[in-house]
């Protein structure tokens, strides 16, 4: 039986790539800067989110999809903070996908939403491959869990575009590194943006509303120029 | 594990490849795969067989390329393969590479058809 080669050349998850583009393009038209965070599990994202939430809800306004196996606890707990929190139960599945993201949104007004953050399933494997649409992806790194893991799992960390140490209250009791932190987040991503923050004391939280406010700020004077 | 989320998209994505060329008989796929993206190649194959069961695939070959990791050096101004995943610099004069020239792609590169 003779056979021959029909060239196709196209990403495999390319129904994911032309959804997440369609949602950046909608983002941007509505004005709404879209933050996705990954990490692993129980590295402090909705500790770090509750804060960011509480804070910047003072001036501007807030929203976030929050994604989980199972549970709607880590919507209660940024609830807090906002109304406008929706839990994403993805069942057996570990990552979020665009899909899910669009249909999350279907009851907002974007229009009425300056900071969307979409915090991931706790995983720093799969959520690497899935665009969600996001303008920025910050990934967090908590003290407690070893100065290691960028190194263990270098592809999520690439393809994030900031790094957040989480837990610094914790870093002297868990004897973290925090060089070697540092210098093994440049090693898989050089020249990364790194926070070192506490939720909890709310020490360096300044730093990244600063970025936030300043990429808001940014993202409007493009459309508006745009 | 997400390579059955992804041999999952795949299928879909060569049904309607197929689809659109007016139904082809597809003897196997051809996957470049590469080793910055993520992706397991083992699991992905036990995954395949998997996904194509009862579908319009079943039966039809995965064959992985796999795909090296190439940064490219700004100081010598040239593609380089970094010491390791882990260490995206350069091998010869030790430049952090910021940007990566190969080794993400999971691209359904083409599709062996009966002829």
């Amino acid at each position: 039986m003779s056979t021959r080669m029909v060239e196709v050349r196209a990403k495999a998850l390319k129904q994911n790539d032309l959804l997440a583009r369609a949602l950046r393009e909608r983002f941007r038209e509505e004005g709404t800067f879209v933050v996705g965070l990954v990490s692993s599990p129980g590295s402090g994202k909705t500790a770090f989110l509750e804060k960011l939430l509480a804070c910047l809800a003072r001036d501007c306004r807030v929203a976030a999809l929050v994604g989980d196996l199972a549970t709607e606890n880590d919507a209660e707990r940024l609830r807090r903070a906002t109304p406008n929190v929706k839990q994403i139960t993805t069942g057996t599945v570990c990552h979020l996908d665009a899909q899910m993201v669009e249909k999350s949104l279907e009851s907002w007004r974007l229009d009425r939403i300056d900071f969307l953050f979409i915090e991931n399933v706790g995983n720093l494997v799969c959520p690497s491959n899935y665009d969600l649409g996001e303008e920025l992806r910050f990934v967090l790194l908590s003290a407690t869990e070893g100065e290691d893991k960028p190194l263990k799992y270098p592809t999520i960390f690439n393809s994030s575009d900031v790094a957040i140490i989480t837990k610094m209250d914790l870093a002297e009791a868990a004897e973290f590194d925090l060089p070697a932190a540092r210098r093994n987040i440049e090693s898989v991503r050089p020249g990364m943006q790194i926070f070192e923050v506490s939720a909890k004391t709310g020490s360096g939280m300044q730093g990244v509303f600063d970025l936030l406010n300043a990429q808001l700020a940014s993202a409007r004077r493009v459309a508006v120029i745009g | 594990m997400h390579e059955l989320s992804i041999a999952i998209s795949m299928i879909d994505q060569i049904t309607e490849e197929s689809a659109n060329r007016g139904g082809l008989d597809v003897e196997a796929v051809h996957l470049r795969l590469g080793v910055f993206s993520g992706v397991d190649k083992d699991a992905l194959l036990f995954s395949w067989e998997l996904a194509c069961e009862g579908s319009c695939l079943e039966g039809t070959r995965l064959v992985i390329e796999t795909i090296p990791l190439v940064i490219y050096c700004a100081a010598c101004q040239k593609d380089r393969v970094p010491p390791s995943v882990y260490q995206l610099t350069c091998p010869d004069c030790g430049t952090p590479g910021q940007r990566i020239v190969t080794g993400r792609e999971i691209e359904v590169a083409s599709l062996e058809v009966v002829a």
